[in-house]
């Protein structure tokens, strides 16, 4: 599979956060050929497991949340209209006329629709619309719409693939499926080689509506150290540069209360020495990513976050340059190969 | 079931202060369980053996309140809020302490649009000259909980601390119910839920049950002007697919939709915008835990006239029995 | 004076290492065990003198409130962000030390020369300040300052007035000091000192501390806020200066365990100590995390009033302090024989 392609069918999967499930046969297949193991938890949570020959080795999980924000039906409308709710993080001024797919008891093409420019005031027209004004419209009559949609269906974006230049890749859910990619490409890397530690590759559900699945997933594993591999905010004109990272410059690697800084330091060290290039971000507290909620699992568990700057996050357009995703899986799995016997003296403070 | 649940919703019990609503359920239930515990954040667990699957039942004992921060020289009491409390809900309110002595919610005059209107300008009016004798009924840190009698109005209850005294009944209904469960049970009325879902996280953890269901009221659309929600009184208790809290896990949410079905109980489907409950702090526990919420319809929650519809209490007790009763493989 | 020594530390949230090695030599040769766990709590033990021994944890936070660096203009000036709460208006015109050097700086402003009168009245926002090192340009500011460098305030240790002092860092150097001195005595239950990292910015180290511990009860020592001054309502006012160590009923975070607060109110009356309830319910500490550890733990809070908490000039009653030890330790000494169950089992 090209890189193109293998990114292709990942964002095209749905798994809007909550409802991952549907996806959980494809997304498998993606880690089967590298991990001696995969498995998914009760939460819905896939592992692939790469094992080691040490006797009772350290452990370490990568952890990079697969689910997407999306829309809920809320309630369906004497014309057959539905009213929808978000399911994390949506921007409501970008969905007027956006494509969407309800997942009731079929996949229902939909496209979501407001009163028309020509029928508003001029005030109105200047304002976003709320979106509790939205409807979708999957353009049948309400007795058919209720018959095959319930209160709960999950909404899912419609958006395809667009390769732009200089292999800036742009769809829907880059965030994170980028994260579950350079998840894919460490363990590509790491493939037929001897490794020292225990290696859980964790993709996760429900970060976008609160950490869950990496909450549970550190509990269950309690890794000796944990890597959360995420999207941050790319460079783009409207925003300062001091917020965001420059897209095809490297992965991003965090510092801050979240961090273990002798963890920090030695990826850094790493990525100097076989030239990998990388960004420095500072986050002063709460990274927002599952690295905050694995830090403080069980007795405390030393974290990095490594990240891939991505442009428009939470639109249907989300931009990222495949060679940060391909310089992180090579970064990581350079980490992981070097992580020998005693982890000691690199964890304790 | 009028009775009971009178008693329940009139108890006094705030947010970590639910000795007396759990003395009450304790007298309720005792004869009908075969452990019963106070863990130690105080909620009170009970359990029903069976061999099944560990299945964990919760409901929150506890109500909003107010707590007292200080003592005017006038002998007018300053509060702070336990729990999520409205100030325009809250103006011209009796609140009740435990001793008994009834207080009425007033506010600094000089306020002049409601929109200012916040408790750090109300006050309690407790019918006394001075600090001194104020002291001699009430210390600062003691706690109210709102007035609001319990009565039946045509299929309906009306009361205060509906939310979540009825979750307490159903799960007090379905232990006193002679059905033959074939599950391992454990009954939960945890406390502190108002104040972020304290008792639910330590309970679960230490339960550490196979599936959980909490039982909880939840809002409405169906008066007039209100948010678009597909939620009525009457239609049947509702089963939760996702709120702040939690998305439901599918295997729970479809077990309780086909129980309904099998049962021929009706049931609504609901989609909470805003708000969570006990399910959100237990399903995150450990290595998670599958957990669904099923909630009662009810107007005018954290009020003193919360209302809900006998028919879908009825319907919530045959459908929690049911699930208690489900054959798992 | 060990106060002094403590406050003086830098311990920005997530950079706690100056003042955990302080500790870590202040109880060596104290304790019966002593840990540093994964995320840089420390642990120390000190076993009990009785047969059945309680498990006894306390809490105090080591981390304080600071900056962080998060760019260098081309011009060699600092660009920072916040580290835990703070009111972004008091920052200026301050001085600061940066990173493991402690490089000094002050954040500086426009004149008010330069300022239209309606600047004046704006708060500045934190992106729009800076701390000036002196450096000639970024090359020259990266040879002494770092990305991710935590920065401290500059604020030295002064008493005055009425038996005060002023110096950054009192939340919860106060605890920390508190501690140290607990763990210089044994005492019928198992004590566990826990000086935690990360309070400041969301309550981090404590619940790892407690599930590690797992205690019977928990105290954790703090330093809580003060409005006793003009221009707060006096019913606003959290605890009063000099009244003796506070209370804490309720707060954002937790609802202290009942029996445990009575029984600290009770010993410093009975000994005729000074205290006070900590009557407002904003704010939070450790208790917020501990409490809902595991099973539950019955934890309660006790704090030394600070005004101006969050700020490099915070000021503390000396007396104030004093009390807090008596009743920490009374506490320890009554503990053993003081009737609290975890779990009643009533069928």
């Amino acid at each position: 599979m090209s890189t193109n392609d293998f990114l292709l069918t990942l964002s095209s999967l749905t798994a809007v956060s909550g409802y991952e499930h549907v996806s959980l046969t494809e997304i498998k297949k993606f880690f089967q050929p590298y991990c001696d193991l995969v498995y998914d938890d009760k939460m819905g949570n896939i592992i692939g497991v790469k094992k080691t020959k040490t006797k009772t080795p350290h452990k370490v999980m990568l952890a990079a949340h697969m689910d997407e924000i999306g829309l809920m039906v809320k309630s369906i409308d004497e014309k057959g209209f539905i009213k929808f709710t978000n399911i994390g993080g949506v921007d409501q001024r970008l969905l007027l006329a956006q494509e969407v797919i309800v997942h009731g008891k079929e996949e229902l093409f939909g496209v979501i629709s407001a009163k028309p420019p020509h029928l508003q005031s001029k005030e109105e027209a200047n304002k976003a619309v709320k979106m509790e004004d939205l409807v979708i419209d999957v353009g049948m009559e309400a007795e058919k719409v209720k018959k095959l949609i319930n209160i709960g269906d999950i909404v899912s974006f419609r958006s395809s693939l667009t390769t732009l230049m200089n292999k800036y890749i742009c769809g829907k859910s880059m965030d994170n499926r980028v994260g579950v990619a350079v998840m894919i490409e460490c363990l590509k890397e790491l493939n037929r080689q001897d490794i020292d530690v225990e290696l859980y590759a964790a993709a996760t559900v429900q970060e976008e509506v609160g950490l869950r699945g990496a909450t549970v997933i550190s509990y269950d594993i309690n890794p000796d150290i944990g890597i959360a591999i995420d999207v941050c905010h790319g460079d783009t004109p409207d925003v300062s540069k001091d917020e965001t990272y420059v897209t095809s410059k490297g992965p991003v690697i965090t510092l801050g209360p979240n961090i273990h800084p002798k963890l920090a330091k030695k990826i850094m060290n790493i990525a100097k020495e076989y030239n990998i290039p990388f960004q420095t971000d500072v986050d002063p507290g709460n990274t927002g990513t599952d690295a905050w909620a694995i830090q403080v699992t069980r007795a405390g568990i030393p974290t990095l976050l490594v990240s891939i700057p991505l442009r428009y996050m939470h639109t249907t357009v989300e931009t990222v340059c495949y060679n940060d995703i391909a310089n992180a899986g090579k970064l990581l799995a350079i980490f992981i190969r070097k992580l020998e016997g005693e982890l000691g003296e690199l964890l304790c403070y | 079931m009028i009775e009971l649940l009178n008693k329940l919703t009139q108890c006094y019990g705030p947010s970590g202060n639910e000795e007396v609503i759990r003395e009450f359920i304790i007298k309720e239930i005792k004869e009908y369980v075969d452990e019963l515990v106070v863990d130690p954040l105080g909620n009170l667990i009970a359990r029903k053996k069976g061999n099944g699957k560990k299945i964990m039942f919760a409901a929150h004992m506890d109500e909003i309140g107010v707590i007292v921060t200080y003592i005017e020289k006038e002998g007018f009491l300053r509060f702070a809020n336990v729990g999520g409390i409205s100030p325009y809900f809250s103006l011209f309110q009796r609140v009740k302490f435990k001793n008994g002595t009834i207080g009425v919610i007033g506010y600094e005059e000089k306020i002049k649009e409601m929109k200012d209107l916040n408790i750090d300008k109300m006050y309690i009016d407790i019918g006394v000259k001075n600090r001194e004798d104020a002291e001699k009924l009430i210390n600062v840190g003691d706690v109210a909980c709102f007035v609001g009698d319990f009565y039946e109005n045509g299929n309906k209850f009306t009361s205060k601390a509906l939310d979540n005294r009825l979750g307490c009944y159903i799960l007090i209904e379905v232990i006193k119910s002679s059905a033959n469960f074939s599950n391992d049970l454990y009954f939960v009325f945890t406390v502190q839920e108002e104040l972020g879902l304290r008792g639910a996280k330590t309970s679960a953890f230490s339960i550490t049950p196979d599936y959980a269901i909490a039982v909880d009221v939840t809002d409405t659309g169906d008066t007039p002007g209100s948010k678009t929600m597909a939620l009525e009184l009457g239609k049947g208790p509702a089963i939760k697919v996702k709120d702040n809290s939690i998305i439901t896990h599918p295997f729970i949410k479809n077990l309780m939709v086909d129980t309904a079905k099998e049962k021929n109980i009706p049931y609504q489907l609901e989609v909470l915008e805003r708000g969570g409950t006990d399910a959100g702090a237990i399903h995150i526990t450990k290595g998670g835990i599958p957990s669904g919420v099923l909630s009662i319809a009810t107007r005018y929650i954290h009020s003193p006239c919360e209302t809900v519809d006998q028919d879908d209490v009825k319907n919530a007790v045959l459908l929690l029995s049911a699930i208690a009763s489900k054959k798992f493989n | 004076m060990l106060l002094k020594m403590l406050t003086q530390a830098m311990g920005v949230s997530g950079n706690e290492q100056e003042v955990r090695d302080i500790i870590l030599k202040e109880i060596h040769g104290h304790c019966d065990g002593i840990t540093v766990d994964r995320i840089g709590n420390i642990i120390a033990y000190k076993k009990g003198t009785a047969n059945k021994n309680k498990k006894v944890m306390l809490s105090a936070h080591m981390d304080e409130i600071g900056l962080i660096v998060t760019g260098i203009t081309d011009t060699g000036f600092i660009k920072f962000k916040p580290v835990g709460g703070i009111d972004s208006r008091i920052l200026l015109s301050k001085k600061v030390l940066i990173g493991e050097n402690k490089i000094p700086g002050v954040i500086g402003i426009k004149a008010i020369h330069l300022q239209d009168p309606s600047e004046r009245e704006k708060a500045i926002k934190v992106k729009n300040m800076y701390i000036d090192i002196g450096a000639k340009n970024k090359e020259d500011a990266e040879k002494n300052v770092h990305l991710g460098d935590y920065i401290g305030f500059d604020s030295d240790y002064i008493p005055f007035g009425d038996n005060l002092i002023k110096t950054k860092a009192l939340d919860d150097r106060v605890g920390c000091a508190i501690l140290i001195d607990m763990l210089k005595e044994r005492y019928a239950c198992d004590l566990y000192a826990a000086f935690t990292v990360q309070e400041e910015v969301g309550l981090r180290g404590a619940g790892v501390a407690a599930y590690t511990v797992n205690p019977d009860v928990a105290l954790v020592v703090e330093g809580t806020t003060c409005s006793d001054v003009p221009g707060a309502e006096e019913h606003e006012s959290a605890t009063y200066l000099g009244s003796g160590p506070a209370i804490s009923i309720m707060d954002r975070t937790s609802y202290s365990n009942k029996k445990l607060s009575q029984f600290l109110y009770e010993l410093a009356k009975k000994n005729n100590i000074k205290v006070q309830y900590k009557r407002t319910t904003f704010g939070g500490n450790d208790a917020g995390k501990i409490h809902v550890t595991g099973e539950g733990i019955p934890t309660a809070a006790i704090s030394v009033p600070c005004r101006y908490i969050h700020s490099p000039t915070s000021v503390m009653s000396l007396e104030d302090y004093e009390a807090c030890k008596k009743v920490v330790q009374l506490f320890l000494y009554g503990i053993e024989n003081f009737e609290i169950k975890k779990w009643e089992v009533i069928k």
